[in-house]
């Protein structure tokens, strides 16, 4: 009976096993309200990192000026040098007929 | 018409059409984001991530056979949706096209309201087949004539012209969601419909796009103590007073218009209880409802959580009447499908056109169909392998033992970027669209 006992322990759900798994990856995992964390990405979908309130901003100060622009050879857009619509990868246009209707 | 669907002796669902290029590279804006029949199952709409809209029409494969079930061909493609930039909340706004619902059709023109998660348009489809001739100021090829070389007045005539589709923008109903839209919904009384985001839902008439009432809103006064979203809803099919909204824990509200204004209390609270003991991390996440849809009869509605479907009652607000296992098999998998988001993935449901049917995708392009009568379901795959002109198609297995039959495959071999989100089942045939990421399979019973 006492072997009984044991297993019964030992079986776990799959649910649970799979939480166990996870949290052992992840162990800051739920620290936090996870449901709020989890809500709050999903409310904040889309968002952009390049602020055009900044690049307004500072064209309307510097005025005639140039503004600061990436170097020719660069590799990566750094923090202190404003993006310009010039930097960013341009998006593609999505005027093309649709693959089903051809 | 509508007989029993899932795997009986004398029913079998066979190959039509597929539609959709066959390369491997799949572009992202050719990804199939929603399907939608319309009343009559004449059309059949499209919306995909690039913001396109495409209508497929039933046509008659011979008119001296009209029993035998015909092709759906274009009929019409427009750009609905395009992309956008929120400059004030530096918010990409995305033109992928959430829901398309169409219109009870009321004169010649049909009518469909298309939405990305910001603006919702309606577009009227209309079809010209006259063209007016011998006009009096203008040449046959439209240059100006010079008014005082005209000496003698002539009637413009109407002359036939090869058949033109044509889609127009004729309401945009913009500036009503902070949120992303979800749903959206005509009632029954075909004067007004609902729109709903994470957290609110609006309601519009459609000839007025400069207004509309918020009957539901949920945002907490701190935006800290949020715990759930709208994550679907629909008007009642008969009762336009009545409409639901799902959620992210698994609950469902059925609302009142009568009862007041703002339906933040609702009338019913369907909800099943848990297990507090079986309680894990990923309890809420697989609890929260990703589809909602009333049957055609308004007695009952249909839920589609991540692992299975789930059929209400109206009238039985503590539990399901019926539950239906998806794919069960990926209980166990659910660390890695929460690390790779696939336990994210929204999958839709729908009804067949008797209530007796119903259907809902999955992974590996597989789709599940379940009988409500007979209790017997089948899981069939939507692949270019089957795409053979009315070849059957062959019911797949999972294995979930330790040791795999011949002809069933494992859980580990699944594909999960093979998913099916998006299936619709015709209102009146039994003939099912399923869209398979940039391909829309039609599938109909086999005609013996």
């Amino acid at each position: 009976r006492a072997s009984e006992q044991n297993t019964e322990e030992k079986m776990i759900s799959p649910e649970k096993a799979e939480e166990a798994k996870l949290k052992a990856r992840y162990p800051n995992l739920g620290n936090k309200p996870g449901g709020s964390d989890l809500l709050r990405k999903r409310l904040q979908k889309g968002q952009k990192y390049f602020d055009s309130g900044d690049y307004n901003m500072a064209k309307a100060k510097i005025k005639n000026k140039q503004l600061p622009t990436a170097a020719p050879e660069k590799t990566e857009i750094t923090g202190d040098h404003i993006p310009t619509p010039q930097d960013l990868p341009q998006r593609k246009t999505s005027l093309v007929t649709s693959k089903l209707a051809g | 018409v509508s007989a029993g669907v899932a795997g009986g002796n004398d029913f079998q669902w066979c190959f039509s059409q597929v539609k959709g290029a066959i390369d491997e590279d799949v572009a992202e804006a050719d990804i199939i984001s929603t399907v939608e029949f319309n009343y009559s199952g004449e059309l059949l709409a499209t919306g995909d991530k690039g913001g396109r809209v495409v209508i497929f029409q039933h046509e008659q494969e011979s008119k001296n056979r009209p029993h035998l079930r015909g092709e759906y061909n274009v009929y019409s493609t427009f750009q609905s949706h395009e992309p956008e930039f929120d400059y004030l909340k530096s918010l990409e706004i995305e033109e992928k096209i959430n829901k398309i619902r169409w219109l009870p059709q009321q004169n010649a023109a049909h009518f469909l309201l298309s939405t990305n998660d910001k603006t919702i348009k309606l577009w009227k489809i209309s079809e010209r087949d006259k063209r007016a001739e011998g006009y009096n100021l203008k040449d046959e090829d439209g240059r100006l004539r010079d008014p005082f070389r005209i000496t003698s007045l002539r009637v413009p005539v109407l002359m036939p012209m090869d058949l033109m589709v044509e889609a127009s923008p004729r309401r945009i109903f913009a500036n009503a969601h902070t949120y992303h839209i979800n749903s959206i919904s005509v009632n029954s009384d075909h004067e007004t419909y609902l729109s709903a985001d994470d957290l609110r839902i609006n309601l519009w008439h459609l000839e007025i796009t400069d207004r509309s009432f918020n009957i539901v809103d949920i945002k907490p006064a701190n935006m800290e103590e949020l715990t759930e979203v709208i994550t679907a809803a629909e008007c009642h099919p008969h009762q336009c007073n009545v409409f639901v909204y799902s959620s992210s824990k698994g609950t469902i509200r059925l609302c009142d218009m009568r009862a007041a204004a703002l339906c933040d209390r609702h009338s019913k609270f369907f909800e099943e209880p848990e297990d507090p003991s079986s309680r894990s991390f990923f309890s809420e996440i697989i609890s929260s409802i990703s589809d909602v849809k009333f049957s055609h009869s308004g007695r009952y509605m249909m839920t589609r959580d991540y692992l299975s479907v789930k059929v209400w009652d109206l009238n039985m607000e503590n539990r399901p009447v019926e539950t239906y296992q998806v794919h069960e098999y990926l209980r166990s998998k659910l660390c890695s499908l929460y690390e790779n988001d696939c336990i994210f993935d929204k999958f839709e449901c729908c009804w067949n056109g008797s209530d007796s049917a119903i259907m809902t995708g999955s992974y590996n392009n597989f789709f599940r169909m379940f009988d409500r009568n007979t209790r017997r379901d089948i899981t069939l795959e939507a692949s270019r392998e089957s795409s053979k002109p009315r070849a059957t198609l062959k019911p797949r297995k999972v294995s979930t033992g330790g040791k795999r039959k011949k002809d069933e495959i494992s859980v580990d071999s699944l594909d999960f970027n093979k998913k099916i989100l998006h299936t619709a089942w015709h209102p009146k045939d039994n003939v099912i669209a399923v869209a398979a990421t940039n391909n829309l399979y039609i599938f109909q019973d086999k005609i013996n």
